[in-house]
């Protein structure tokens, strides 16, 4: 089997660094205009009231930019870890139809150590910005804002523990992505099927991890936002919310590349496969979406319903849209767009829904973050879009730069052939 | 199972009728055969095989089933029953109050109507089936080789008195791989 190289013109990588200095304009206006207090006025008035009790906090732009740093670095470092979460699935699964697309999830996760230091340096410098349990007060018994709710899940949520737990997740992903590639690059290299063995061992434990740690950064990442709420559904939902993204973002990537000359042998039947991919696990996340609101919604507990009262109404009915548009885009979409046969076979049916999945389930994370943090000063203007621009942009450059560092066709890998006349 | 070995298990034979059996035992010159056999002109009834096989609807020509269209409908039909059973009970027949909910609350019907809408699409697309390839309980299915079940394939061309070749035949099949070319009269 041929080799194929991608190469990425000085005039793509450009666009991607244009995309980054849009986006960095666009946050320092963004920045300017909150800063200096333009159309910010007429929600402070309304903030008194009962929530005065609650110590209500004026929103600061630099506030407004942590929280949006966190959104997108959970978002991006999801998508990449799914590309390690695919290929360990393909592997244990024996799976031959994936084979030719297999360098894509690939390179999608290396933006994982970008993720991983974006991460600790928004926790260090922003965690009293996004999360309300970082604050000291909280525990000291003197203090007229003491919560013994929160006190009572001081062993899991403190700093220190949080922090370490942060650090071991990155570190046994980005181990696990190396040990995985390195020994597909070196399949490229040798051949043999030893590679090939190894992998498979190796995916096995990984998914073991990757069941602990996606569930756990689920909780510590985006449910600790919402302090005082739990909900037992959520590490499910977050996952749903990644892996579908990063199904998307594998074909969309699969598409482009084959649209530009490049992964030739690649057919319709590996996009209905992918297509096949897309469809059910947005289904999957719906069903995930439904199980968590039915049950809340049903039993109607106070303390469980304020976070869908925050998302359907709440905070001046700001985010009411999002929370249909959520339902519409990441289910309703796809779901009549990819149903028959033909749509998962067209590249133009599939490009349509995987640019709207992976639209869709960034408002999925804008909506799970916003509400508990920017409240009714929330929104979506400059500073937003900046940052989903700066970090797309980086997010293309890492993982372009991964796609160019290897051959697109895994030359030696034993199932390639079964791959090439994959039929569906 | 795919469509293709359910359409040859379930063929509707009429009576009395001759026809020639070219056996294969290689699944490749089976397909190469199928597609020889039809650019020379003659008409294939149907090609029996121990299991589906890729790419033999394309080379037979068969189009592909219509089922998925008669689903979706079976499926909206069902979605229509549940949500009007659900609201005309709850709202209008007996009202009741449930957990201080309105009596017609969307949220609550969604596991019913998604059941009702796999079951009417399930069961309706196999009751599809059976009308459609007109198959009830005293259906017999002829078998044309017993071998067809265990390591070959069988290719069966019917023979129009008259008209057939018999000899020509038994060369096309041969040239193309048959390891046998038997003939065999299907009785009701």
């Amino acid at each position: 089997m041929t080799e194929e190289r991608l190469i990425i013109s000085r005039k793509t990588n450009n666009k991607f660094f244009l995309m980054i200095a849009i986006g960095v304009i666009l946050l320092i206006v963004g920045i300017i205009a909150m800063a200096a207090g333009w159309g910010g006025e007429h929600h402070a008035e309304e903030a008194h009231g009962e929530a005065a009790a609650v110590a209500h906090e004026a929103v600061t732009w630099s506030k407004r930019l942590f929280v949006n740093l966190w959104l997108n670095n959970v978002y991006f470092t999801g998508i990449a870890l799914i590309g390690v979460f695919f290929i360990a699935v393909q592997y244990v699964a024996y799976a031959g139809w994936s084979v030719l697309i297999k360098r894509i999830p690939e390179a999608l996760s290396y933006y994982l150590p970008i993720g991983g230091a974006v991460m600790l340096l928004v926790f260090l410098f922003g965690g009293h910005d996004i999360f309300h349990w970082t604050h000291e007060y909280l525990y000291d018994v003197n203090d007229p804002r003491y919560d013994p709710i929160i006190e009572g899940k001081a062993p899991y949520l403190n700093f220190w523990f949080y922090l370490i737990r942060m650090v071991a997740y990155f570190v046994l992903w980005i181990v696990f992505f190396n040990w995985l590639r390195r020994n597909s690059i070196n399949e490229d290299l040798y051949g043999g099927t030893d590679y090939y063995h190894r992998s498979i061992r190796i995916s096995a434990t990984f998914l073991v991890v990757f069941g602990v740690t996606s569930s756990l950064s689920a909780w510590d990442w985006v449910l600790s936002i919402d302090t005082h709420w739990f909900s037992t559904m959520f590490a499910w939902y977050v996952f749903a919310s990644w892996w579908v993204s990063g199904l998307a973002a594998t074909t969309l990537t699969v598409i482009i590349l084959k649209q530009n000359g490049y992964l030739k042998m690649v057919n319709a039947n590996h996009l209905h496969d992918l297509g096949k991919f897309v469809f059910g696990f947005s289904i999957f996340w719906t069903y995930v979406w439904f199980s968590q609101f039915m049950l809340i919604w049903y039993a109607n507990i106070p303390e469980e319903s304020i976070y869908f009262l925050e998302r359907l109404g709440g905070h001046d009915g700001k985010y009411t849209w999002i929370f249909f548009f959520n339902l519409i885009i990441n289910f309703a979409f796809p779901f009549l767009v990819l149903m028959t046969r033909d749509a998962k076979r067209q590249m133009i049916m599939l490009k349509l829904v995987t640019i709207a999945i992976l639209i869709g389930h960034w408002f999925d994370f804008y909506l799970m973050m916003m509400p508990a943090t920017m409240g009714a000063s929330g929104g979506i203007g400059f500073i937003e879009i900046g940052t989903a621009l700066v970090f797309l942009g980086v997010f293309l450059i890492t993982f372009t730069k991964g796609l160019t560092k290897a051959s697109l066709v895994p030359v030696n890998h034993p199932f390639l052939e079964e791959s090439v006349h994959h039929h569906v | 199972m795919d469509l293709q070995s359910i359409r040859l298990l379930t063929y509707h034979i009429a009576m009395n009728k001759k026809f020639v059996l070219g056996i294969y035992d290689d699944e490749d010159v089976l397909l190469q055969a199928i597609e020889n056999v039809r650019a020379a002109g003659t008409k294939i009834y149907d090609v029996f095989s121990p299991y589906p096989v890729h790419g033999i609807d394309d080379v037979l020509g068969i189009k592909r089933s219509r089922l998925p269209i008669a689903a979706f409908f079976l499926g909206l039909t069902g979605m229509a029953f549940a949500l009007w059973m659900q609201i005309w009970m709850l709202g209008f027949d007996w009202p009741m109050i449930i957990g201080g909910k309105p009596h017609i609350s969307l949220p609550a019907f969604i596991p019913v109507t998604f059941e009702l809408t796999v079951l009417f699409a399930a069961h309706g697309m196999v009751i599809t089936f059976l009308i459609v390839q007109k198959l009830k309980p005293s259906t017999r299915v002829p078998v044309f080789d017993k071998r067809s079940t265990d390591d070959k394939f069988v290719m069966a061309i019917e023979v129009k008195d008259g008209v057939t070749d018999l000899s020509a035949l038994n060369n096309l099949l041969r040239t193309n791989g048959a390891i046998e070319v038997n003939q065999k009269e299907v009785l009701k």
